[in-house]
């Protein structure tokens, strides 16, 4: 590990939280956007700042020099490695670009504050490594949404419901695991408290529900980073047996598949965006519970693309909103003619959320259904299946919203510039991964293969070689399959294991 | 400069003017700069014919050669070489794909040069081209495709500019409706498709044409596939050639994307789009010999579309519907010569019945005054008899087959009865549920009941949108 010349994760995390505090302040309204957009942009720079220096460096993970847990002789309390590296700026530029994409008058104090703090929790879980504080941070970052719920006076009871069961079933799980470092009921309670925080059905809930009571900023941002994946990924991947996994990866295609049902049949343009991110989120965690390097990959380009254009394509839908009121599908609104260029935006994050050739979400996708096919090959159909479902649902979407009526309407509605640049960013980014996604899978991969590596030493087992068949094109399976954690797995190929040891 | 060099950049040069051209125009449309009606028509004519000329090039050098078999390979755009995991890009210039370029090129430029002056001044007019772009990138990266993942990002851009062309005058619902109508059946079609790559790539790990085309070039490769893979491979791309072509049970998109204005009517219903099913299952051709039962299924579905496309055909009151029938016809006709193994005889079919197509499409908004032309030289009325293959029908089955004309087959009621119906009729009873849920777990009052914007509640909604998404 090394440590970094400047505290780059340290002011990524406080730099949000120090906005926070001074918003309590209650500054002008023009400032509360002013010092939001500030602090968001800095904590954005400093993560990026960590990545490059770890990428520069050629590191495996990072830490600040002077972090608290190092000062006291323990491991830092922030930390990044190949996972984390990229996740941290991700997370901030999604912060970053949703304040940019407020309208002034829609930047409510309150809500800029709850905002900052999210960020700062959310950037300090994605920088943490240590399974408590991952918890107490997971439990922090549940607050600010519910705040905005209470001080707006909505119905808090299902989200309350769903995040006490989520931090109680963390802590259970986490707590048996001290007694007994390969109890499966721990694993099995962790398991069920990332699923709650991520939605899989049939605990899912919260997460239409937030969408409907919660302001749509504030619900975007707490989903679309997808920290669920995240506690996955540190808490229960490299200590969850392989049969867990198997049942999770059912659970969570077939909620892909239904929640891409749902959103088909939504009215409500809120409802409808919360199933279609619940069926790409759980697209992830059918990747993540493969467990295997390639399925892993495609999770998290996944996991990056879906979080770039669901974001992009929640921050659209709330212009939108922003212009004319919650939106409802079950008539043509015909706005086109006033707001082409939102239409096209719109339109062109939806495609990039459903992993349309030339986007970033195409790679993605494609390695995930090679990594579910490794599984169960009717997996990899019902990924397509979900995809072909979601792809309806947002052109259903984009012609009840843009197309099918003649709507006078006389006010300008066209996109505020700070609108268009948030938008355009993440369009430009989808795209840009999409055409050149080499150095991204890379990256991912290599932070797939840590994870794997991880799972190999916990269970004792060698680290399974890929099938060796040099003609493997796109979506591939290996002719015999090659169970990744179970005893009868294969030992390394001779190749592999510069890759074990790298 | 050597053969390959040559090759390479006449190849690189044949699909990167499409996509230049796509580039141009969506990149200034995306920064709110958009071209002048002038610059976009003089744009799009220099792309067609820089690409023409290429693929031109390209057919000399073979003819020249003697060279069956040009590939071009950008290596990989994706690679974990520890997984032995590729995304190949790489295009083929083969007796199959340089006609199919070349008559993209030729019908798409003609259309271009048509739509420069019938859509002048419309408000529509850098939508249009900008969707024009789309496609003919699309088109041209399917011709040449040689790997499955480069065949379904040209399928897949084909598809969404087909269905928002459809849309074109989006603000009216009919087109609305019918281009979410073309777009769904194309999902399926996609899926069909994919499910097929994953089906190839589960049995033989490979992703690009040389399992589905063998050794040899088209077409007389020899698959490396037995022949119980062969028929589930093959079946699932008929499903997704039949999406692509409208093929029955498919076949109702395709009166409904005459919705869309005749020079995309012309070109992409009539002509283009429309045979990619049909040039889907050419390129897999080699399969087709793997399985009896396949090559019969293929035949089958071919004559049964061609069949209830002429019936459909007589019974059209409008002439962009007849003419899309009738295209089906010719369509369904092919599918059953490539069944039947007459490759070089559909290839020659699609080239003669896109043109013809195309032409009678381009010129239908006159087909009246072409009449008249018509009595005019021959001095009298046109016939108007009933067509000679019914005339000897007893009534009862003529006024059968006027119905079954009528009703398109029965076909689209039956997705809508039997697959769409069901399939929302299930999910709205779940949201249904999910509401009820919420509802006692928040022990709120149940959300549902709260009336729209229009008065009515959610219930009264869904049963309207149920008869909408029955029409």
């Amino acid at each position: 590990m090394i440590e970094f010349a400047f505290p780059w994760l340290s002011l990524a995390v406080v730099a949000p939280l120090v906005a926070a505090v001074l918003l309590l302040r209650r500054p002008l309204p023009e400032r509360v956007r002013q010092i939001s957009l500030v602090a968001s942009g800095v904590s954005f720079l400093a993560a990026s700042a960590a990545w490059i220096e770890m990428l520069a460096q050629g590191a495996n993970s990072a830490a600040d020099r002077w972090d608290l847990g190092s000062l006291a002789g323990s491991a830092p309390l922030l930390s990044i490695d190949a996972l984390s590296a990229p996740l941290l700026p991700l997370v901030a530029l999604l912060f970053v670009l949703t304040v940019l994409a407020t309208l002034r008058r829609k930047l409510q104090t309150f809500a800029s504050v709850g905002l900052l703090l999210s960020e700062g929790i959310l950037l300090a879980t994605f920088a943490c490594r240590q399974p408590w504080l991952i918890i107490v941070l997971l439990a922090l970052g549940t607050i600010p949404p519910w705040i905005e719920l209470k001080l707006n006076q909505k119905p808090l009871r299902i989200f309350t419901l769903h995040m006490s069961v989520f931090v109680a079933l963390l802590v259970a799980g986490q707590t048996l695991l001290g007694f007994n470092s390969h109890s499966v009921l721990a694993v099995g309670l962790l398991m069920a408290a990332v699923l709650v925080r991520s939605g899989i059905a049939p605990v899912h809930a919260w997460l239409p529900d937030l969408f409907h009571n919660a302001s749509f900023g504030t619900a975007l941002l707490f989903v679309t980073p997808m920290v669920g994946a995240y506690a996955t990924m540190r808490l229960v991947l490299p200590i969850a047996p392989e049969w867990v996994l198997r049942g999770i990866t059912l659970l969570s295609v077939l909620t892909a598949v239904y929640a891409a049902g749902m959103a088909l049949v939504q009215i409500k343009a809120r409802r409808m965006f919360s199933y279609l991110f619940l069926s790409h989120s759980s697209l992830v965690f059918v990747g993540l519970e493969t467990a295997t390097t390639i399925g892993l990959t495609g999770a998290l380009c996944a996991w990056v693309a879906i979080a770039l254009s669901m974001t992009g394509f929640g921050i659209t839908l709330r212009s939108i909103e922003a212009r004319m009121g919650r939106i409802r599908l079950d008539a043509f609104l015909g706005l086109y003619e006033h707001i082409p260029r939102l239409a096209v935006l719109f339109l062109i994050t939806g495609l990039a959320a459903i992993g349309f050739p030339g986007t970033a979400g195409f790679v993605g996708g494609e390695l995930l259904v090679e990594g579910a096919v490794q599984i169960y090959p009717l997996m990899g159909v019902a990924v397509v299946v979900v995809a072909a479902l979601n792809g309806i649902a947002v052109l259903r979407a984009y012609f009840r919203i843009f197309t099918g009526a003649h709507r006078p309407i006389t006010v300008d509605l066209r996109l505020r510039p700070p609108e268009r640049v948030a938008v355009l960013a993440l369009i430009f980014l989808m795209i840009g991964g999409g055409l050149y996604p080499q150095p991204a899978v890379m990256q991912l991969y290599n932070a797939a293969s840590n994870l794997v590596n991880q799972r190999a030493a916990y269970f004792g087992v060698p680290v399974p070689a890929p099938a060796l068949d040099p003609h493997h094109h796109g979506m591939i399976t290996p002719s015999v399959p090659c169970p990744p954690f179970s005893q009868e797995a294969s030992p390394p190929a001779p190749g592999q294991q510069a890759l074990v040891r790298s | 400069m050597s053969q390959d060099s040559l090759t390479t950049i006449l190849g690189l040069t044949a699909v990167g003017a499409p996509a230049a051209l796509l580039a141009v125009v969506g990149l200034t449309a995306l920064l709110g700069r958009p071209l002048g009606e002038r610059l976009t028509a003089r744009l799009t004519q220099v792309a067609v014919s820089i690409g023409l000329a290429a693929s031109i090039g390209i057919l000399s050098v073979m003819l020249l050669t003697g060279s069956r078999n040009i590939v071009i390979d950008l290596g990989n755009w994706v690679a974990l070489d520890q997984q032995h995991f590729h995304l190949h890009v790489k295009f083929i210039f083969d007796r199959l794909s340089v006609p199919f370029a070349i008559l993209s090129f030729v019908l798409i430029g003609t259309i271009g040069a048509f739509a420069k002056h019938y859509l002048h001044r419309e408000a529509g007019f850098q939508r249009f081209f900008l969707l024009y772009a789309v496609f003919l990138f699309g088109m041209i990266v399917a011709s040449v495709a040689g790997t499955i993942e480069t065949l379904f990002f040209g399928w897949e851009l084909v598809g969404l500019s087909s269905a928002l062309l459809v849309a074109y005058f989006h603000q009216r619902t009919g087109p609305v409706v019918n281009g979410q109508r073309v777009w769904s059946i194309y999902r399926i079609a996609d899926a069909a498709f994919l499910i097929a790559a994953v089906t190839l790539h589960h049995n033989t790990g490979e992703g690009d044409f040389g399992v589905l085309m063998g050794s040899g070039a088209w077409p007389e490769g020899l698959a490396a596939l037995s022949s119980d893979q062969a028929l589930i491979v093959g079946l699932l791309l008929l499903a997704a050639a039949a999406g692509k072509s409208g093929l029955i049970p498919f076949s109702g998109w395709l009166p409904r994307a005459m919705e869309g204005p005749t020079p995309s009517s012309a070109v992409f219903y009539g002509a283009l789009s429309v045979h990619l099913g049909a040039f889907l299952l050419l390129r897999v051709s080699p399969i087709l010999d793997l399985s009896i039962i396949l090559s019969g299924c293929v035949v089958a579905l071919g004559l049964a579309t061609a069949v209830f496309a002429v019936i459909a055909a007589r019974v059209k009151s409008d002439v962009k519907s007849s003419l899309a029938f009738a295209s089906l016809t010719q369509v369904g006709i092919i599918t059953a010569e490539i069944g039947l193994g007459f490759r070089y005889l559909a290839l020659v079919h699609i080239i003669g019945h896109a043109c013809l197509r195309t032409l009678q499409l381009v010129r239908s908004p006159t087909l009246l005054q072409d009449y008249r032309a018509l009595e005019n030289a021959i001095g009298g009325h046109l016939s108007l008899e009933a067509d000679p293959l019914l005339r000897g029908l007893p009534d009862v089955w003529r006024e059968r087959l006027y119905r079954f004309g009528l009703e398109r087959g029965y076909f689209d009621a039956l997705i809508n009865g039997g697959i769409v119906a069901p399939f929302v009729g299930f999910f709205r009873w779940c949201n249904r549920q999910e509401l009820r849920w919420a509802e006692i777990l928040s022990g709120l009052p149940p959300d549902a009941a709260a009336p729209s914007a229009t008065g009515a509640t959610e219930q009264e909604r869904e049963r309207e949108l149920v008869a909408e998404s029955h029409r």
